[in-house]
């Protein structure tokens, strides 16, 4: 009976440690980016399509207002309440202390300078797809920033969803850097793939999620309920939306459905960074929307 | 068992809640008809914009009338209190609507802005209407950002 008491407490103690160990933040290896530098006006393209300013600029901010990445809005979940931190170049209150490297890991690995896992609210998700050159691009970029000495809050969120460690178990299911359409037979397809996979993490709303909070790559673009709380996020895909490829592209420039109807809540900030792109990225993106499977079953 | 004067009250109460919702319908629908009226014309015009519809100037003159014609509409009795999606059905009116009227009216203000300036360009041709309808389209979206729920 000790024997077998004895047997359980190791495989106890060999399960939690490879459950510490595989859960384990996984920052890029020191040195890799550093050294690069980039430009700052292609950086600006990068941080339009990837939205930063949309959800780290202050709650109310118009206009210029919105460069200043003071953060502060609240950002509502099942796992609670995620509050965006202040990104300006600020060094005590924002980034301004970091290196290329601590950005390339926090953007595309999420996981921060101090070794910590982030939350998923970040779309890291989306951005591990995002190319080295681009993100030394909007590294550069962002330091032309205002800086905000605006603190940056807490997030709001439970026990158990408070112990950062979990987030790698998260990790392990859903932190897949692989594009969801395989198969992009054209320049504009890719650019299109890569503007609504990688940068502008369209999927990250458009695609409805499991218990745990993944999304649903088998039901891709398929629409969803609105994560920010009632409502709905409509679908993508051809038995969803049956607008054409110009029309798709003109409501990212101007906001307007085919029955001119305007967009409202989240997506108003989405087509104004969609209309400062250039008119082959909208193309781009109306070519991958329209390329979309019913069902959304890309795999 | 319940007294008289009880299920009377009850009954008082349920038909006045019923009579407020019933005062909105007509506001509901009024409200609802200017956003299709402003679409409609919107749609004339951005068709010409686009390129979709050979350009007219009349019509296109006549589209942008409309528009400042709806913007000249006085919404405050359109939006009575307890019309909002949290108090009634069939509607996307946020609540935040009544919090901040002032700044809801003044949104409502700028797309008169807007289309006053569609209507001193119409004539012009359809280039002239692109980049109009880019501030229309800016004015709408500035409201619905803010005040209109998502759809259900």
């Amino acid at each position: 009976m000790r024997r077998l008491i004895g047997v359980v407490v190791l495989a106890g103690v060999a399960l939690a440690g490879a459950g510490w160990l595989l859960t384990a933040p996984k920052p890029l290896p020191e040195g890799s980016l550093d050294g690069a530098t980039g430009d700052a006006e292609r950086g600006q393209l990068v941080f339009t399509a990837a939205g930063c300013a949309s959800c780290h600029h202050a709650p109310d901010a118009e206009g210029e207002a919105r460069l200043v990445l003071s953060g502060g809005q609240r950002f509502a979940s099942a796992f609670g309440t995620f509050l965006a931190p202040n990104i300006s170049p600020d060094p005590a209150q924002g980034i301004g202390d970091w290196s290329l490297d601590d950005f390339a890991s926090a953007v595309k690995r999420g996981v921060s300078p101090e070794g910590q896992h982030l939350y998923p609210a970040f779309p890291y998700t989306a951005y591990a797809r995002m190319e080295d050159g681009d993100l030394v691009d909007l590294w550069a970029y962002m330091q032309t920033l205002p800086a905000s000495d605006t603190p940056s809050q807490p997030h709001e969120v439970g026990f158990p969803f408070n112990i950062r460690r979990g987030v790698g178990a998260w990790k392990m299911l859903y932190a897949s850097p692989d594009w969801v359409m395989t198969e992009a037979e054209s320049p504009q397809l890719e650019r299109g793939r890569y503007l609504v996979e990688a940068l502008a993490h369209c999927g990250e709303c458009h695609t409805p999620r499991d218990a745990l909070g993944g999304l649903d790559r088998s039901a891709w673009l398929t629409g969803a309920p609105n994560p920010n709380g009632r409502g709905t996020i409509p679908g993508l895909t051809p038995d969803k939306l049956s607008w054409g490829a110009d029309e798709i592209a003109y409501y990212l420039s101007s906001g307007f459905t085919p029955e001119y109807d305007s967009a409202g809540g989240h997506m108003v900030e989405v087509v104004e960074n969609f209309a400062a792109l250039p008119d082959e990225d909208r193309a781009a993106v109306a070519a991958y929307i329209k390329a979309l499977p019913e069902g959304g079953h890309l795999d | 068992m319940i007294r008289m004067s009880t299920g009377l009250a009850v009954l008082a109460i349920c038909a006045a809640g019923a009579a407020a919702a019933q005062d909105a319908t007509a506001q509901l629908k009024a409200r609802q008809g200017q956003f299709r009226i402003l679409a409609i014309n919107l749609g004339i015009l951005g068709d010409m914009a686009q390129g979709k519809t050979e350009y007219d100037a009349e019509a296109a003159q006549a589209a942008a009338d409309s528009l400042v014609g709806v913007s000249m509409v006085n919404q405050a009795p359109l939006w009575p209190e307890g019309s909002s999606e949290m108090d009634i059905d069939n509607t996307r009116a946020k609540a935040e609507i009544w919090d901040n009227f002032d700044d809801f009216a003044s949104k409502w203000g700028a797309l008169g802005e807007a289309a006053a300036s569609m209507q001193t360009v119409a004539g012009n041709g359809a280039e002239a209407l692109g980049p109009a309808m880019g501030g229309l389209g800016g004015a709408c979206k500035a409201c619905h950002d803010t005040y209109r729920a998502p759809q259900s």
